[in-house]
């Protein structure tokens, strides 16, 4: 690659020290960069040269970079995870942008996920929405045979597509209401349309909306801007099916629990 | 009661209600353009019907209007509790933000609900009580009608708001089934293609009306 083919890019980046701290976007200029960089080394060539100058490297989150883990996830000039579509922002390249761009950086946006340090955001609340019901009773003993329980082709196709979320947080961000139906929805279909995750169904969808609600999220307009946020497109047919399995929840009579276990 | 209060505090139980309430809005909404085309079949036609409301189906429109009534205030309550939750989800705005493929129909639902329902008012002190209509005489609706509508200005007024019924119904309508779970899955979830239909002939249907007045189509 010549040495003409390297662009100059200006970043303007939220700067935040600590949680409590106050903010502010600030500009660099990045020269030299190439565009087979994806976007988080372009952030690291920057980063090198802020230490070099003594300043504070810009904080942000990463681990995999291969679209897989979900720990990324910027809003690039108002775009969660930026101008690809179905990619995470460590899937970006900088080929995407053109020489002199500018290109503003934040942090997601919402009250359920704090700021912790520039662009790295507290996005704990999607855990606890998991907890509260994200999950099937299993027998304990040995693994059963896989085959052993029939799944439709089907379900176990939108199964799989729901499942695909790896938990970025996109959808809060690109929400306008920063509501976190899409992930929430995604994580109630994957086990509510499976065999195995019929136990709980109801109550799952029951719980998950409710601790989605205690975590300060919006509600959902289906604007349908999370659906196209989202790095692995999964489609708000979920939120469809969140909102059914939750009012057939609603009217069903309440169950009462019995304790588990012997006296 | 303490499930009845459960679901109206949940964002999704709350949202399932404006859904309901859309929905009756939606049904009302349609009915009461057609019976206006009756406008077209000259005054006698129209006055005949207004009677055969408020006469032999009396008990009929004060059930509706109870009905009507509920629906508007949950509608408005649910509306207003969603829209300041959402707001707090998001104190602090981002400096840039590019919406994607949010229409502009569902980023006008608050203020277009806003003046949908400042039409409500007026209209209803327009032609239903006439406090604010100079021409006003009980009975005669069609009379009412052209002494309301002949004033450009409140014609426009009327045309307007029923732009912004258009607008509200074109992502109402289609929102609506999917709030409440019965939306049928599609490989494009956000086509919408009844939405558009009933927003178009809603809109249009009433709509004909102020402009056939102005036009002097109807008088
Ligand atoms: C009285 C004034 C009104 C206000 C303030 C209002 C406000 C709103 C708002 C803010 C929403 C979006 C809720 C959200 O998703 O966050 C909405 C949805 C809706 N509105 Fe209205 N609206 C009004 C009148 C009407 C009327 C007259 C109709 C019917 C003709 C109607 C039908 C609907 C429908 C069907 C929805 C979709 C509900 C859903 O997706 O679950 N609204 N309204
Ligand atoms: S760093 Fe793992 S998905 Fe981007």
């Amino acid at each position: 690659m010549s040495h003409d083919d390297t662009m100059q890019i200006t970043v303007r980046v939220w700067r935040q020290p600590g949680p409590a701290a106050g903010g502010a976007l600030v500009s660099y200029d990045v020269p030299g960069v190439s565009p087979e960089m994806s976007f988080l080394e372009m952030l690291d060539v920057l980063n090198e040269r802020l230490t070099e100058r003594g300043e504070l490297p810009i904080a942000f989150d990463h681990d995999c970079r291969e679209g897989i883990c979900g720990m990324c996830g910027l809003m690039i000039n108002g775009v969660a995870h930026g101008p690809e579509k179905a990619t995470t922002t460590c899937q970006l390249h900088m080929r995407s942008f053109r020489n002199g761009d500018v290109i503003t950086v934040e942090p997601w946006r919402a009250t359920a996920f704090p700021v912790l340090a520039d662009l790295v955001v507290d996005r704990r609340a999607l855990d606890r929405i998991i907890a509260s019901g994200g999950f099937i009773s299993a027998p304990t003993g040995g693994a059963p045979d896989g085959n052993a329980i029939p799944v439709p082709k089907p379900a176990a196709d939108q199964a799989m597509d729901a499942a695909a979320c790896i938990g970025c947080g996109a959808c809060v961000a690109a929400c306008p209401n920063g509501s976190a139906s899409l992930f929430t929805a995604a994580k109630i279909s994957h086990l509510g349309l499976l065999p195995q995750g019929q136990a709980e169904r109801f109550r799952r969808a029951l719980s998950m909306v409710q601790q989605m609600d205690l975590e300060h999220f919006g509600s959902c307009t289906l604007y349908g801007e999370c659906q196209e946020a989202c790095p692995k497109e999964i489609s708000i047919d979920t939120i469809t099916r969140m909102n059914g399995d939750f009012l057939r929840a609603a009217a069903q009579p309440p169950v009462r629990e019995a304790a588990t276990g012997s006296i | 009661m303490h499930r009845l209060a459960a679901f109206w505090e949940s964002s999704v139980g709350k949202k399932a209600v404006m859904a309901v309430t859309g929905i009756v809005g939606v049904l009302f909404v349609i009915g009461h353009m057609v019976g206006n085309l009756q406008v077209f079949q000259g005054a006698e036609r129209l006055n005949a019907y207004g009677h055969l409301l408020h006469g032999p189906l009396n008990e009929l429109i004060w059930g509706a209007r109870v009905v009507l009534l509920v629906a508007v205030v949950l509608h408005m309550v649910a509306a207003w509790q969603l829209t300041m939750r959402s707001r707090a989800a998001r104190p602090v705005p981002y400096a840039v933000r590019t919406p994607q493929v949010s229409t502009l129909a569902s980023r006008t639902l608050r203020w277009g609900g806003v003046l949908l329902l400042a039409f409500l008012v007026y209209h209803l002190l327009d032609l239903t009580i006439g406090a604010v209509n100079p021409a006003f005489e009980e009975g005669n609706v069609y009379g009412n009608l052209l002494g309301s509508l002949q004033r450009p200005l409140i014609a426009v007024f009327y045309i307007v708001a029923m732009g912004a019924l258009a607008l509200h119904l074109y992502h109402g309508a289609w929102s609506s089934l999917r709030t409440l779970g019965v939306a049928p899955e599609s490989p494009s979830p956000l086509k919408r293609r009844v939405a558009v239909a009933i927003a178009v002939i809603v809109a249009v249907g009433f709509a004909v009306v102020p402009v056939a007045v102005i036009l002097g189509i109807v008088r």
